[in-house]
């Protein structure tokens, strides 16, 4: 079922999984009109979803060493396409980016700007001529193109620095979610959440994870998309939100105007839950300096077009123009959701702060919003919060506070969906987070399986004895980032901005001038990537132990100083030792033409 | 010149032509986002606001399209495209 037979009926065996999925939500609303809790149904779209992923899993076992690693080089355009948005949009894309949207507005939108430009860059500067290296892994092409087991092993310290950092994330929130819908405790639920992803990639590997992630794009964008249309449907706000919101937007700019942003005072603020904030920030206005949101905008960029979990998708097309096309349409799957996060938040801003809908808080007596059940639940779950700080009896705009993630999470109970929406969502959160933590352990995994043990501890390891090491260090890796994701050490956001810091700090130049400067050279690139790694962790730290920094550059876009210093050290030390050789420079003129046959390997 | 260096010259010169495309709807228009966020953009939703919600997003998805057969017409120029399909 699963080989060449297996391609050529993508499209149907997609489809049909698609109409399954959609008859299983109705089912699941039919289940709910008859009286079938909330917390049955929670359970069922969870468990219903991963199990699918773990049978895809399964059919897609292999003892392939170029299935395992680059899932046989046959996925097609558009699929792979899917898979990479999958890959793409983590958790935090999917629960806490409408949120970002909602409380910080402009400043926080330089995001969704860097985060699809980034791929104008790695279609243009590096994916085609990586997919035709031939590689299996980033720090296969870093250690072949430059020579040498320094690099090789230069490159997977960055890809696991920036991979790891971003994995914890992924597991955190897979727990979270895990823990919200089977109703048990994180500490316990982020293991579930790992098994759950080891499923997906143990043994398959590469071929394993690209058929989850494009089952698991198709259920994320369903729970993302259905709830935004519906909504504004349902409030009237337009059929289609994206074209059709800009009453609403002015609409909450007219509010914000009426309201004005009142500063609380400390005393006040000291009495919210933690992580929970209020409005402060205007909707559509510029609320920005301009460097602010470039720096931003830029180190996002440049962040994804070095980070390996991306590029090793493009590993698996079928030829260097497929490489290319993909990344169009990875971007078109990615487009889908994030346009559709504005929306999202602009639609839940309103119904919840215009006093004219019926859904609108502001305005009303505090007792009257305290008695609405859909407040109790999410107060009780910690994620909104009021209090009467001017004691008048009414609820202002500055004494209501909500969690980042409720803005997707609670937005379809507030406007009045059925609860079957909400296990939608949850089952979609869980295929974001599932599918980007599977992505990034494989990476991991694969570097330190292929780069280091076999090309560097034993380069005659069998095929078998190479998968079985790459398979039992995917577990290591796991349960090393779940280890560290129960601990809840840091927010899911924040992490994830970093990895993208950490990858462009010592992969962005050493990767991109090695495709497009022939004069680039080993030393170069080793002093690049430790240089720019080491730069740009010593400029977080700095600026984390109260350090002013300069040019503007925070704690989110340290990677900017990073790749900086990254590229004059690769430069300088490029030009003060010799050239490489002719049988590189060979090599470099064979990447930059499409035909024939890959640099490394036998496809 | 050869050709293989003449097909790198048109490559590198779609490169720059796409950066700097990318370079305009990523940075050059955010440079004035305060003074392009009082015009009416599409739909009626403020300029600014517009290109960061779809605008610059929908404009890279095209720009990589482009981007991608235009590279595909400069290798076929020059007889280096891949046979097969996609």
């Amino acid at each position: 079922m699963i080989k060449g037979n297996f391609i050529d009926n993508l499209p149907k065996v997609y489809g049909i999984y698609t109409g399954g999925f959609l008859a299983f939500i109705i089912i699941m609303a039919i289940g709910e009109q008859m009286g079938m809790t909330s917390k049955a149904i929670g359970i069922c779209f969870v468990a219903f979803t991963v199990a699918i992923y773990a049978i895809i899993g399964y059919l897609s076992r292999t003892a392939q060493a170029d299935a395992y690693y680059v899932a046989g080089r046959q996925v097609p355009t558009v699929f792979n396409g899917m898979a990479t948005a999958a890959d793409w949009m983590s958790g935090a894309s999917f629960v806490a980016m409408a949120g970002g949207i909602y409380f910080k507005g402009y400043g926080y939108m330089a995001l969704l700007v860097g985060w699809t430009g980034g791929y104008v860059l790695v279609a243009s500067l590096l994916a085609p001529y990586l997919r035709k290296f031939g590689c299996y892994t980033v720090p296969d092409f870093i250690g072949t193109r430059y020579g040498g087991n320094l690099s090789r092993f230069l490159a997977v310290v960055v890809l696991t620095v920036a991979s790891f950092t971003y994995v914890t994330a992924q597991i955190n929130a897979t727990g979270t979610i895990a823990s919200v819908a089977l109703d048990i405790p994180f500490q316990y639920a982020v293991y579930v959440g790992l098994i759950s992803i080891l499923l997906c990639s143990m043994l398959g590997g590469m071929r394993g994870v690209t058929w989850t992630q494009v089952a698991q794009y198709i259920v994320l964008i369903i729970a993302y998309l259905l709830p935004v249309f519906w909504i504004s449907n349902k409030m009237g706000a337009g059929f289609f939100p994206h074209f059709m919101l800009a009453d609403e937007v002015a609409r909450i700019g007219d509010l914000e105007q009426q309201f004005g942003f009142v500063a609380n005072s400390k005393e006040n603020l000291a009495m919210v839950p933690k992580g929970l904030a209020g409005i402060t920030k205007a909707h559509s206005a510029v609320n920005a300096t301009p460097w602010a949101f470039i720096s931003l905008a830029l180190a996002m960029m440049m962040g994804t077009a070095s980070l390996p979990h991306v590029m090793m998708r493009y590993f698996t097309t079928p030829s260097v123009k497929a490489a290319r096309k993909s990344v169009g349409w990875s971007l078109f799957f990615i487009f889908l959701l994030y346009s559709s996060a504005p929306m999202l938040a602009t639609l839940s801003k309103l119904s919840l702060i215009d006093p004219s809908l019926p859904t609108g808080i502001i305005g009303k007596s505090i007792a009257e919003v305290q008695a609405i059940d859909w407040y109790q639940n999410w107060n009780q779950a910690n994620l909104m919060f009021i209090s009467d700080f001017n004691g008048n009896g009414t609820l202002e705009l500055n004494e209501f506070f909500m969690g980042g993630k409720a803005v997707v999470l609670a937005t379809p109970e507030i406007a009045g969906l059925p609860y079957v929406i909400s296990g939608l969502v949850a089952a979609g959160g869980m295929a974001a987070a599932m599918s980007t933590a599977d992505g990034l352990i494989l990476a991991i995994a694969n570097a330190i399986s292929h780069d280091v043990y076999y090309k560097i501890i034993d380069p005659k390891a069998e095929t078998a004895k190479r998968l079985v090491v790459a398979r039992v260090l995917l577990v290591v890796i796991g349960f090393a980032g779940a280890t560290i994701a129960a601990l809840e050490i840091q927010g899911i956001l924040g992490s994830v901005i970093w990895a993208f810091d950490f990858a462009m700090s010592g992969l962005f130049f050493p990767l991109v001038l090695g495709v497009w400067w022939k004069r680039a050279n080993k030393e170069g690139a080793c002093a690049g990537m430790a240089l720019g790694l080491l730069s740009g962790l010593g400029y977080l730290i700095w600026v984390r132990n109260g350090g002013s920094g300069f040019l503007g550059i925070t704690q989110l876009t340290f990677g900017i100083f990073g790749s900086a210093v990254s590229l004059v050290a690769m430069v300088v030390v490029s030009l003060m030792t010799s050239a490489p050789n002719a049988a590189t420079q060979r090599m470099v003129d064979d990447v930059r033409v499409p035909a024939g046959k890959s640099v490394i390997g036998k496809n | 010149m050869s050709k293989q260096e003449q097909h790198w010259e048109k490559t590198r010169g779609l490169l720059f032509m796409t950066l700097a495309i990318w370079f305009v709807f990523s940075i050059g228009i955010f440079l004035f986002g305060a003074e392009m966020n009082e015009v009416g953009g599409p739909f009626g939703y403020p300029l600014t606001y517009w290109f960061t919600c779809q605008g610059s997003l929908g404009i890279f998805v095209i720009l990589i399209f482009w981007f991608a057969n235009r590279q595909e017409k400069i290798d076929e120029e020059f007889g280096f495209s891949e046979r097969g399909d996609d």
